[in-house]
């Protein structure tokens, strides 16, 4: 017995448009019903979930378009499970922050809470798509409430440039990416003398030639390098941060940018397998760039967003370094990572909230400190996630960033060696950040109290499965295994047959 | 003598009868319109003309499935052909007769020109592209593209005392002359190349051997030309703006609608069944004009603060996607412009609605800072724009994405990847204006520095003049109609695109390409 994947899919969207219709109290208990609701759905799928079987499960599939070949097409397996459950906890959290949170009296408020509603529906459409203009869709469907929320409820003197150049920067990538899935589609089509389709299974069963793969390859990681964000196209990022209401950039900033890595290994690998191999090398070294470059940038920063936005691209790097390790280890890691990274930032981003709250509304490190002694469960609460974030052995950010490591070091030797400094850096930005944010000298407009109820609510459920998960992570690596290694067999051979070419070459 | 040889051409009444409807609506509404009650002026003239319309959506239907070639003299394929796609057009072309009509219903542009002209020249002109789209022979063509342009050009005037719009009708004029000479200069030379009017004779001579005439050759580019003028298809744009912002809003929407479907449905009629054969001389010419066009059309709309300007640069933008189309010269590629052209009509009806309702409210005229902070204070305005510009611009959920989408897959289809590369670069650079209005709506306080001190038409605003104490009366409510319907129907064809694409196939079908 199974539920259809659409009830769970457009159930948060569902319920945030008839919030619409009711006044702000009204609307964002119903929005949180519907969050909670797919929320429950997805502890249930994750027990649920078949190991074992091969291929997709709870698939439903009907011809949407049938001119342009597009199937409304849903399905789960153990690639995108842990993700959908993870964008379905941190909206359900993020939405309860907005909700009950300081802060929570905004103008407008079931438009508000729509809008949140309608990213869920959308970013969880991405996870589940399984027919790839579906995907874009759902992909470039997640921004839009994006643009409305920070531009509507985000700092006024600054928030239209900011969100113009977000939007304008993140939609360059999708629409390349746009232009190329059509293109494969319609090259596959062509090739097969089949009806244009686009539908993964049919778009793996024919890949193409080299040629058209590699240019489509660029157009792709074009869009999920920018919506990452990852070095160098970033720049859309420390101004985008500094303009989303709280709640918002945490949603932002633990799913949107896991669905971009998603993105790799779900579309990219398997369809163009050739491509992935032939451009392992410069993704590597970018992702290198992205963990080299975050991790400076976050312990030079003073802004506390922006710290976590740093290690955000420092983090996305290692979970690139896993996927383009192209081997089972590196992927698994890169899938784990994804799940913890998401899991450790929205806390973080949380805490940052509580912090800047007790130092007079400031988000500056400066302005903070000294309050571990008067506000020990908030400060040891900050410490767990602190933890988290560096890879602490124990956790499972140590599990993930060993996989990754352990791929990398298989594949490319010199690579892993550098990215082993980024392990490093990230314990002095997390680190840096922990002891000036809540020890050292009391900030000037600091007021020591500790976590409140409410802030519990908030704070304690999303530390609690960071701990779950350092202590089980088992749970998402066995589930994943069989469509993780599956994703990257292909462009993992391809990358090996590549290797022998050169070899013989030489 | 003469006369005797002529024979008279069979006349299939119900295929002629859509034409019969508007051009009948036309005199009855001219009629109508002499008489002296005010109400009968005011309230039954408009609503003839939407009946008219009605009328000819509902033939329309009726002769849908039956394709029949109209006119049909001895020795000749007929003058016309009613098929799929000159259906198609002519109910893009009525639906926006009807919204037009509602706009104009009280607006003030058939007071200062008399009810019944206006309607009946708004039918006359909708006649004429009728005509256009269904024409398969280059004297029909040219009869199309005046009687269609004529009307126009008085309807831009139509607002007599406002000096911008007599601007624009007389620019449109000169500029439309010029356009419809180089046309007309065009066919000519077509008939000197092929050595006949009807487009399968042109067919048959260009592949017995005609096709590298540069008689031809020539004729196809001034053919060209003549249609980038209608078409406003860059580097023939440069009167869009001009005339887009001078003219009556309602002929404004009117023009950016149902003139593109009309030069649209004959462009593909005459590119895709006439000169299909020289298809390899003119398709990577179109194809550098469309590059061309969208490139103009989004780097020119970039620092507009009028809105009709905006919406006309970005009109000249669109026409470029639209090209691509064209440019395929396949079964898909008239189906995808087919269908971009209806989902064109509601994402500019959407948007025109609300720049009408907005210059009726505020006395900021077309302003960007007309529709400042309407997120809050008129959501049923704000969200068909804010839906018409994410459409524009190609985002999913609308219809507009659909419509890229199927654009993009015809040109990779018919081996111009590349193009589909530069529509969707031209929707990068739309996105800063488009974003721009949206921004203006929802992110923005209503009063504040977007409030321009003059009116559109250069005179000062009255002093005291407030906009937010002109909230108070509120949009008329049969423009805010026009706009919720027209936005809902964009939110509808992007979630449920197939009944249309299954109309536009139809159409894509009856041009009997592969």
């Amino acid at each position: 017995m199974s539920l259809p994947l659409s009830i769970p899919l457009w159930l948060p969207a569902a319920a945030a448009f008839l919030g619409l219709f009711l006044p702000g109290a009204l609307s964002r208990v119903l929005t949180i019903l519907g969050a909670l609701g797919t929320f429950a759905w997805t502890i249930w799928a994750i027990a649920d979930f078949e190991r074992g079987a091969k291929g997709l499960q709870d698939v439903t599939d009907e011809l949407w378009i049938k001119d342009l070949g597009i199937h409304y097409k849903l399905g789960i397996d153990g690639l995108n499970l842990f993700l959908i459950a993870l964008a379905a906890f941190i909206f359900l959290m993020c939405l309860i922050w907005a909700a009950w949170g300081r802060g929570s009296a905004r103008p407008h408020a079931s438009q508000f809470f729509f809008f949140l509603g309608l990213a869920e529906s959308a970013v969880l459409g991405a996870l589940m798509a399984q027919d790839l203009a579906l995907f874009v869709l759902f992909f470039d469907l997640m921004l839009i409430p994006f643009l409305f929320l920070a531009g509507i409820w985000g700092p006024p003197a600054t928030r239209i440039p900011a969100i113009t150049k977000l939007f304008i920067y993140t939609l360059v990538g999708s629409l390349l990416m746009l232009a190329a899935a059509i293109a494969t589609g319609v090259l596959v089509a062509q090739q097969t003398g089949n009806d244009l389709s686009f539908a993964f299974t049919d778009l793996q069963a024919s890949p193409l030639g080299k040629g058209s793969q590699e240019w489509i390859f660029l157009c792709f990681a074009a869009a999920f390098w920018v919506k990452m964000p990852a070095f160098p196209v970033h720049g859309w990022m420390p101004d985008g941060y500094r303009n989303m209401p709280m709640p918002v950039l945490a949603v932002f900033s633990a799913v949107l940018s896991k669905v971009a890595a998603y993105g790799f290994l779900r579309v990219v690998l398997p369809i163009f397998p050739d491509a992935s191999a032939h451009f392992q090398d410069l993704m590597l070294v970018l992702a290198l760039g992205s963990i080299l470059y975050g991790s400076a940038m976050a312990f030079t920063t003073t802004e506390t967003r922006l710290v976590l936005g740093y290690s955000s691209v420092a983090q996305l790097g290692f979970i690139t370094l896993g996927i383009f390790a192209l081997n089972g280890d590196g992927a698994q890691g890169a899938i784990l990572q994804a799940v913890n990274h998401g899991l450790v930032v929205a806390p973080a981003f949380v805490i940052v909230a509580y912090l800047a709250e007790r130092a007079g509304g400031s988000e500056d490190l400066r302005d903070m400190g000294g309050i571990a002694f008067r506000a020990p469960v908030l400060a040891a609460l900050f410490l767990i996630v602190t933890f988290a974030t560096l890879a602490m052995p124990g956790s499972s950010n140590f599990v993930g960033e060993f996989l990754i490591l352990l791929g990398v070091f298989h594949s490319k030797l010199v690579i892993c060696v550098i990215a082993f400094t980024g392990v490093g850096m990230a314990a002095v930005y997390a680190l840096r950040l922990f002891i000036r944010a809540v020890h050292n000298r009391v900030g000037p407009e600091v007021t020591s109290r500790d976590l409140s109820l409410r802030e519990g609510v908030v704070l304690v459920p999303l530390v609690v499965v960071i701990l779950f998960f350092a202590l089980y992570p088992q749970l998402a690596l066995h589930k994943g295994e069989p469509s993780i290694q599956q994703s990257v067999q292909r462009a993992g051979a391809a990358a090996g047959s590549l290797a022998t070419e050169t070899a013989q070459a030489r | 003598m003469l006369l005797a040889a002529v024979e008279k051409p069979s006349i299939d009444w119900a295929g002629v009868s859509p034409l019969i409807a508007l051009l009948g609506g036309s005199i009855v509404v001219l009629l109508a319109g002499l008489l002296r009650g005010r109400v009968i002026r005011e309230q039954a003239v408009p609503f003839l003309a939407i009946v008219a319309f009605g009328t000819t959506i509902g033939l329309g239907i009726w002769q849908w499935g039956d394709p029949v070639d109209l006119f049909v003299a001895k020795g000749s394929q007929g003058a016309m052909r009613l098929d799929e796609l000159a259906l198609m057009i002519t109910f893009i072309v009525c639906v926006a007769g009807i919204a037009t009509t509602i706009l104009s219903w009280r607006a003030l542009a058939p007071r200062e020109a008399a009810h019944g002209e206006y309607y009946a020249m708004l039918l006359t002109s909708a006649a004429g592209m009728v005509v256009l789209a269904a024409a398969t022979n280059l004297v029909t063509v040219f009869l199309g593209l005046e009687l269609l342009s004529v009307p126009l050009y008085v309807l831009c005037a139509t607002e007599m005392r406002r000096e911008r719009s007599l601007e624009s009708g007389l620019k449109y004029l000169i500029i439309g002359s010029v356009g419809s000479a180089t046309f007309l200069y065009g066919l000519a030379f077509l008939y000197g190349a092929a050595g006949d009017t009807d487009f399968r004779g042109i067919s048959a001579a260009i592949s017995g051997g005609a096709a590298h005439d540069s008689l031809l050759l020539t004729g196809i580019a001034l053919t060209m030309v003549g249609l980038a003028f209608k078409a406003s298809v860059a580097p023939f744009h440069q009167w869009t703006p001009d005339v887009y912002e001078g003219a009556p809003t309602p002929i404004t929407a009117f023009m950016a609608v149902a003139t593109k479907a009309a030069a649209f449905g004959v462009a593909l009629r005459l590119f895709d069944v006439a000169l299909i054969d020289a298809h390899r001389d003119w398709a990577p010419m179109l194809a550098a004009l469309a590059t061309v066009t969208i490139i103009v059309g989004n780097v020119g709309a970039l620092g507009q603060s009028s809105l009709k300007r905006l919406l006309a640069w970005s009109s000249v933008a669109q026409a470029g996607y639209l090209l691509a189309g064209v440019v395929v010269a396949s079964q898909n590629g008239v189906k995808a412009t087919v269908f971009y052209l209806c989902v064109y009509l509601f994402m500019n009806i959407a948007a025109f609605a609300v720049i009408i309702a907005r210059e009726r409210e505020t006395g900021l005229g077309d302003d960007i800072g007309a529709v400042a902070g309407i997120g809050t204070s008129r959501p049923l305005l704000a969200w068909p724009m804010t839906l018409a510009m994410l459409s524009l611009a190609g985002m999913p959920a609308t219809a507009g994405f659909i419509g890229k989408f199927s654009l993009i897959a015809a040109a990779s289809d018919g081996g111009y990847t590349w193009l589909g590369v530069v529509i969707v670069i031209g929707s990068m650079v739309s996105l800063a204006y488009y974003l721009k209005v949206i921004a203006a709506m929802w992110m923005r306080p209503a009063t504040g520095a977007e409030v321009a001190t003059t009116r559109a038409d250069g005179t000062p605003r009255l002093a005291g003049a407030d906009p937010a104490a002109d909230l108070e009366s509120g949009p008329p409510w049969e423009v805010t109609f026009v706009a919720v319907l027209a936005g809902a129907a964009i939110l509808f064809f992007g979630i449920i695109p197939s009944p249309l694409l299954n109309l536009a196939e139809d159409a894509g079908r009856s041009l009997g390409l592969l």
